[in-house]
């Protein structure tokens, strides 16, 4: 290969004259960190929601929230993207979808980017809440009535704090998913990790180096999120658990 | 809603004819990575269970670094690396369209990975006495894999390997990195075009939606037809 390597390129002050390239990185790093917490947040609350109305005993409510869940993985994220961003302020009343419209680029693309990637995941983490609250014997259900806790008691101090401590391996991957997928997002101009890395390429015409270095960046929020995630499972994990956390579904829980 | 809006489908129909040819275009890339993914990702699950420790560990090492990095910057690799490298090994004139070759050699080498996990998995749910006994009866490591293990593994696998195919499918779309036509990338270029993004992108949206809801139809009623057998 007759590829000029130049690593200092990343040290260099910016064309623009605001800092270095590597201040460029560390911007989509921070930008690509607060989009993935913020889409994270809202998943997480919509899927615990929807995932737990899969499971009560009420037909309508089970069948919304699953046509909920089949239509956010059913239609590509690139798509549902667009959508929020190009398609929903158009059909919003016209009064708020101008005010969007007025509003700073910035704001537009974060809200439209944080929404999408949270309602995404939101239904992909609803499907593991089902899968852990069913995978609980239907005793523990029935227990929590019969000792006169209402339904949202039951859920809420008897199924869910097991349920939830069962899915945290997926929960991890889901996790790891929206760090991945906020880069789709670099496609509506936001400037996260990816679309720096473009930038980078078009400005230092030095592509390996650019590339490199975003990938580095991505591995390393994907080794961070795991090490958290591995830390939330030992800190949560019940005591007198036989399988250390690690439990199989379908198995009693072993909580004294 | 905006009672404001006035929808205006009219760009649609005289378009259908590029927007087949750009499903065209996804099917394809779905088609080659699927089956070049399922064939590269059995060879890493077969490597990964060597007990030569260099095949092993490259073989982990290719699934673990292609599943934590996001699709998008991988096809960007691609993008930027295959042009060069066939160009050079082929002798190809510079400006010659490769994004299509691009796309489908990123695909099949990213899902490969995903694809090697689900049949290790696979491998995995075989019973433990299926290779002893292959092996009692005198065969080979190899032979007991592709004879005895493989035929069950993917029977078992069937569902998982559709679902994988479906979100291959949908992540097709993101070749509008490289402005690849695919049914997206024509959907978005026509709306643009028309002045009807707003049209074209809910079109696009319920033909995806339609698609993949049905292929996951299939699935599951191919799991439920498996399981009662």
């Amino acid at each position: 290969m007759d590829y000029h390597w130049h690593w200092g390129i990343l040290l260099a002050p910016s064309a623009v004259g605001d800092g270095t390239y590597l201040d460029w990185l560390l911007a989509g790093l921070r930008m690509t960190v607060a989009l993935s917490l913020a889409a994270w947040v809202l998943a997480l609350a919509l899927g615990s929601l929807v995932g737990v109305l899969r499971t009560v005993p009420n037909r309508v409510l089970g069948a919304l929230a699953a046509a909920y869940v089949e239509i956010f993985r059913n239609v590509p994220l690139l798509v549902q993207l667009f959508l929020w961003y190009f398609v929903l302020p158009e059909l919003l009343p016209r009064a708020i979808g101008d005010a969007y419209k007025q509003s700073d680029p910035l704001v537009q693309q974060f809200a439209a980017a944080a929404l999408c990637l949270g309602l995404f995941t939101s239904a992909r983490i609803a499907e593991q809440v089902r899968a852990g609250i069913e995978s609980l014997p239907a005793g523990q259900r029935n227990a929590g009535l019969a000792l006169g806790l209402t339904l949202a008691q039951t859920y809420r101090t008897v199924l869910l704090p097991v349920a939830f401590r069962i899915i945290v391996p997926p929960l991890t991957s889901e996790l790891l998913n929206i760090f991945k997928n906020s880069s789709v997002c670099s496609t509506i101009g936001l400037l996260e990790l990816t679309a720096q890395g473009r930038q980078l390429v078009d400005y230092t015409a030095q592509p390996y180096e650019s590339f490199i270095a975003i990938t580095l960046a991505y591995l390393l929020i994907n080794a961070l999120v795991m090490l958290v995630m591995h830390q939330v499972q030992v800190r949560t994990r019940l005591p007198g658990d036989p399988a250390r956390g690690a439990r199989a579904s379908g198995t009693t829980a072993a909580a004294p | 809603m905006n009672p404001g809006y006035a929808f205006d489908w009219s760009s649609i129909p005289g378009a259908l004819p590029f927007l087949a040819q750009g499903m065209g275009i996804s099917l394809e890339i779905t088609g080659v990575a699927v089956v070049a993914g399922i064939v590269w990702g059995t060879c890493l699950a077969i490597l990964r269970r060597s007990p030569l420790r260099l095949l092993s560990w490259g073989a982990a090492a290719y699934v673990n670094l292609f599943r934590a990095v996001p699709l998008v910057m991988v096809l960007l690799w691609f993008f930027l690396i295959v042009p060069q490298l066939l160009a050079r090994l082929l002798g190809l004139p510079p400006g010659t369209d490769m994004r299509l070759v691009s796309a489908m050699l990123g695909f099949s080498l990213f899902e490969s990975a995903y694809y090697a996990e689900i049949i290790r998995a696979g491998i995995d749910s075989v019973a433990k006495g299926q290779m002893a006994a292959a092996s009692a009866l005198g065969m080979r490591p190899a032979q007991a894999m592709r004879l005895v293990i493989l035929p069950q593994a993917f029977r078992n696998m069937v569902p998982l390997l559709l679902t994988q195919g479906i979100i291959l499918f949908q992540d097709t779309s993101l070749v509008y990195v490289s402005a690849l036509a695919d049914f997206f990338g024509t959907a978005y270029k026509v709306g643009d075009r028309d002045g009807r993004l707003v049209e074209l992108l809910l079109f696009a949206g319920a033909v995806y939606f339609v698609i993949c809801y049905g292929a996951s139809l299939l699935a599951r009623a191919y799991q439920r037809r498996t399981r009662m057998a």
